[in-house]
């Protein structure tokens, strides 16, 4: 029941996220916005494996921790040191 | 015993979906991308180690609450090493925080318009 309605507030909080991944208007934005999303799948893989009685899937989440931080990571960096992103002159905001 | 436990462990689940969801509300509506970090680490922090410490009261001392422990540990670790890189890399390709100068900016700021100070 509680685990259920975990599930629910999770996915909820998945709609929103994704709703400013699409609608972000910089590309820093979406990548809080994924990065959001993974620490919420990470979250929704161990409800389930509650909710389901199969705890097992906690190996899954906690590799899908581990690469999502790195992706992250990964994403900031390359958009923060390659010209993909930049404002490309004004004073417009870079989006990829 | 039982039913203390159980208490614990739902009310915690609870604070943490509110929390959860509290988050994402304000990745929505909060004006810039420095605003949305910050319900960004509402999320990481309040919302998911809540729902995960619940679930490790839940379980009780098995490997499970190991590894739930280590994957919050994790959490605690990279969520603010992440918000920071992505707070650099925003600085340094030219978004600024959005400053409002007068009450009147602050309610007229609407969400969408990346900030041009």
């Amino acid at each position: 029941m509680m685990f259920a309605f975990a599930a629910i507030a999770t996915l909820v909080t998945m709609v929103l996220t994704v709703y400013r991944a699409i609608k972000g208007p910089t590309v820093y934005d979406r990548i809080l916005a994924v990065n959001t999303f993974g620490t919420l799948t990470v979250v929704l893989i161990s409800v389930h494996g509650f909710l389901a009685g199969r705890p097992e899937f906690l190996d899954l989440a906690l590799v899908y921790a581990l690469i999502n931080f790195i992706g992250t990571i990964a994403v900031s960096k390359y958009v923060e040191y390659s010209h993909m992103g930049r404002p490309s002159g004004g004073d417009e905001l870079g989006d990829i | 015993m039982e039913i203390l436990l159980d208490a614990v462990s739902w009310a915690l689940i609870l604070v943490g979906s509110v929390f959860l969801v509290i988050g994402g509300v304000g990745m929505v509506r909060l004006p810039d991308v420095f605003a949305r970090m910050h319900g960004a680490g509402i999320i990481d922090t309040m919302g998911a180690c809540a729902v995960l410490i619940g679930l490790m009261v839940q379980a009780g001392l098995t490997i499970v609450t190991i590894k739930l422990l280590l994957i919050v540990v994790f959490i605690m670790f990279t969520s603010p090493t992440t918000t920071h890189a992505l707070a650099r890399a925003a600085l340094g390709g030219g978004a600024r925080p959005q400053v409002a100068d007068s009450p009147a900016d602050a309610d007229a700021g609407e969400g969408d318009s990346p900030s041009k100070t």
